[in-house]
């Protein structure tokens, strides 16, 4: 699809804009509606058109495949480890209000670094589940396929 | 100080490790991250026990949110039982993976099945120990989602078809769940177990609450494989690497039948299940998956399927015990389905050494190996005699209590029912004792030479660890009783 | 009567609306012998779900649950973050059945469950050898 210029130069406009709003549902999601989850599917969307347009192989130089795994690890870490440090200073798990020298301070910090934890993870897993269903090689096809069932 | 945080922990230390596991780059190192955690959690979880024996309550508010807004974990002595059951059978069935996973799962894979192994523990650990009715549903789907990959990766297609069918009826289980959690939310405005509780005992039971109730258990007995619901498991159990079956024999099914208990006992009380027609129905159904799960198993021409149709048979067990709605048949349950796990595992175990040595697990293809294999089947013995429920085993101590808890109410025909089952029972563990000792053998006097696979430990330790337990705790019972009745007390039932 | 009918019925046409939905995603489960059209029914019983939940956190004439001082009536947001990790799920569940699909058109050739059950000779819930 690379070779059509309107889908091209669209997607090169819109892959920035919805990037960038993606980090403002992220960053901005202590304030308003928001938040890791709806984040990273926003992110994970504007790298899935970029995939669409230019194909899985550019796709893959943008972000390498296991990158995108550490990533997703990485994300998982940080959210239990927030949980961790929170613990080692003398609150519950994942009791925001001891990480900063005032509670609400702490609870920014805290929530801050938990859905950053989720948005790397959702939009890598987003991305590599992406990936794992493109760029599967075809499957031998035969001619029997199965009969329908309606 | 640390000892305040035991309970998140044996959730948060499987979730740090996950993730790491899946990154590490071969097989070897993810099995000793993942042992490192089995052996934190093991102790961490008998610490737990040994602090709700006595009938406290451990209560721990995650981000120090108190209940009802934010999740707490509640753990009194049925929770720290489920969780030593689960760590322990967990830690066993990690050391036998060392030589299990080497073999069966393809060294590129081996990461990632540690990742979703530990995925699959920590979900079955978290929903043991919440408070919160929400949170058992995330960490339901946490530790289906991982089994249904771990299933997926059995030796050939019909593992992929086994799992496609586990994940639909499993899916729709779990959608029930959460339908019934929506109803009681809507008539309560609660998800603490505890406060739910509270609020329904209050209300008026309204139709909303009635169908709550009935949502919440359909959705759990699918999950528990409970008789009319129980398609998907032998089929699961049968195509998944041996490891994995190990594991969801020991735990799975088991934690579902934690999460009805909790629900019949804890939130909805005995006195309103009376009022429905539960007990009936647990009773009824019981029964027939006793006798139905022994025929099933006495039918079968391989190993595999024989022992996961005593599963099912066994999970009858656990449903009359709780169908009798009365502290005996409750601790009836929770004895036998720590005595099941201890059983059942050991027999997946000793499945697993006779693949591993002959390549097949049809029962006729093994016939006389056992006299070449004289540790693996003795075992098999040990742990058969247990669950036929010969005195003098841990499997006779659980029939016992359930007998004891049927008599209390003069329901004589489960009596009936518990021997009829056990004389099955002596049928399917007969058929595979006598092929495996018996039979004539086909193969020469002494077929394996130096690689014996009997004589690799972290096969044979495990399966005598479980089998030893099975005698001792079968002799010493004031452990598993005394557990038992501690979980049943706290939940403000006199026990006997 | 008509009175009786709008109070009770007409008034609450979204969980109408959710037992219809879920009415469909089930017959689709089970209806269907396609893999790929089972995943989609259990899709849209989860849908049912989700409708059931936002409808019982909606309050009349409420706004959507964000801090303001000009309004003071909003729906209740728990049932919302309830389904946003239930909408998680669903996503991670229908990855792992299209993930399982794959593989069984792979090995399999084909995604039709009776197909695939007749090729293996089931029958009576008797496990073949494994």
């Amino acid at each position: 699809m690379k070779d059509n210029i309107i889908l091209r130069i669209v997607a090169k406009l819109l892959i920035p804009l919805v990037i960038l709003f993606a980090l403002y549902v992220q960053f901005h999601g202590d304030y308003s509606p928001g938040g890791g989850f709806q984040a990273g599917v926003i992110f994970s969307s504007a790298l899935i058109l970029y995939r669409l347009i230019f194909g899985l192989q550019a796709g893959n130089e943008v972000i390498p495949r296991p990158i995108l795994k550490l990533l997703a690890s990485l994300g998982v870490l940080l959210y239990a480890g927030t949980g961790v440090v929170t613990m080692l200073m003398g609150g519950e798990f994942l009791d925001y209000s001891v990480l900063a020298d005032t509670p609400i301070h702490g609870q920014h910090t805290g929530i801050i670094l938990v859905e950053l934890g989720v948005g790397f993870t959702v939009s890598a897993t987003m991305l590599l589940i992406f990936d794992a269903f493109a760029g599967r090689p075809l499957a031998t096809q035969n001619t029997t396929t199965g009969k329908r069932d309606d | 100080m640390v000892s305040q945080h035991f309970g998140i922990l044996l959730v948060a230390l499987p979730l740090l490790a996950a993730p790491v596991a899946a990154l590490l780059p071969n097989g070897r190192s993810s099995w000793t991250l993942v042992m490192a955690v089995m052996t934190l959690c093991l102790p961490i979880s008998l610490s737990i026990l040994g602090d709700v024996i006595d009938g406290e309550l451990i209560h721990y508010e995650l981000g120090g949110w108190a209940p009802p807004w934010g999740i707490a974990y509640t753990i009194d002595g049925l929770n720290a039982l489920m969780a030593v059951i689960i760590c322990m059978i967990g830690t066993l069935v990690t050391i036998y993976g060392r030589y299990s996973v080497a073999a069966d799962i393809p060294e590129n894979k081996q990461a990632l099945f540690y990742a979703a192994y530990l995925l699959c523990f920590l979900g079955l650990l978290g929903m043991c120990l919440t408070g919160d009715i929400f949170n058992v549903f995330v960490f339901l789907e946490i530790s289906s989602l991982s089994t249904y990959a771990l299933i997926s990766m059995g030796h050939n297609h019909r593992a992929l078809i086994a799992s496609f069918q586990y994940l639909i009826l499993g899916t729709i289980g779990a959608i029930f769940f959460l339908i019934g959690i929506g109803l009681a939310y809507a008539a309560t405005g609660s998800l603490n177990m505890a406060d739910l509780a509270i609020r329904l005992s209050g209300s008026e039971h309204t139709k909303t609450i009635h169908t709550a109730f009935g949502f919440i258990f359909v959705g759990m007995a699918l999950k528990a494989a409970m008789f009319p619901l129980h398609q998907w498991l032998p089929r699961a159990y049968t195509y998944a690497p041996i490891i994995v079956s190990t594991f969801l024999a020991g735990t799975a099914t088991k934690v579902a039948v934690y999460v009805i208990a909790r629900s019949v006992f804890t939130v909805f009380t005995p006195e309103y299940s009376l009022k429905t027609l539960l007990n009936e129905l647990l009773i009824v159904f019981g029964a027939i998956a006793v006798i139905h799960g022994a025929t099933q198993a006495i039918r079968q021409t391989a190993v595999k399927p024989l022992l996961a149709w005593s599963s099912l048979s066994q999970v009858g067990y656990f449903m009359m015990g709780i169908g009798l709605l009365s502290a005996t048949g409750l601790m009836a349950t929770m004895i036998h389905m720590f005595n099941h796990a201890l059983i059942k595992s050991a027999l997946f175990m000793a499945a697993g050494i006779f693949l591993y040595q002959t390549g097949s697990l049809r029962i006729a293809a093994l016939s006389g190996v056992g006299r070449h294999m004289p540790l693996t089947f003795t075992a098999v013995v040990i742990a058969g005699l247990s669950l036929i429920g010969v005195p003098g085993t841990v499997g006779f101590i659980s029939k016992w209590y359930l007998v004891l808890a049927a008599v209390e109410q003069q329901a004589w025909w489960i009596v009936g029912v518990v021997v009829l089952g056990s004389i099955m029972a002596i049928i399917y563990v007969w058929k595979l004792v006598e092929t495996l000792y018996f039979q004539p053998t086909t193969m020469p006097a002494a077929p394996y030479g130096t690689d014996h696979i009997e004589r690799n430990p972290a096969l044979i330790v495990p399966i005598w660890i479980l089998a030893t337990a099975c005698i001792y705790l079968g002799l010493d019972t004031g452990m598993s009783v005394g557990a038992a009745k501690a979980a049943v007390n706290s939940l403000g039932l006199a026990t006997p | 009567m008509i009175n009786y009918i709008s109070i009770h019925w007409i008034s609450h046409y979204n969980y109408w609306a959710a037992i219809v939905i879920a009415m469909v995603g089930l017959y689709m489960i089970i209806g269907h012998n396609n893999l790929i059209k089972k995943v989609a029914g259990l899709n849209i019983l989860q849908t049912a779900v989700f409708l059931m939940y936002i409808s019982m956190g909606v309050i009349t004439d409420g706004t959507a649950p964000i801090a303001a001082e000009t309004f003071t009536i909003y729906s209740n947001p728990l049932p919302q973050v309830l389904m946003l990790t239930a909408i998680v799920v669903g996503v991670a569940t229908t990855a792992m059945a299209f993930a399982l699909i794959v593989r069984i058109k792979e090995t399999c050739n084909t995604v039709d469950e009776d197909e695939l059950l007749e090729r293996e000779g089931h029958q009576n819930g008797n496990v073949e050898e494994w």
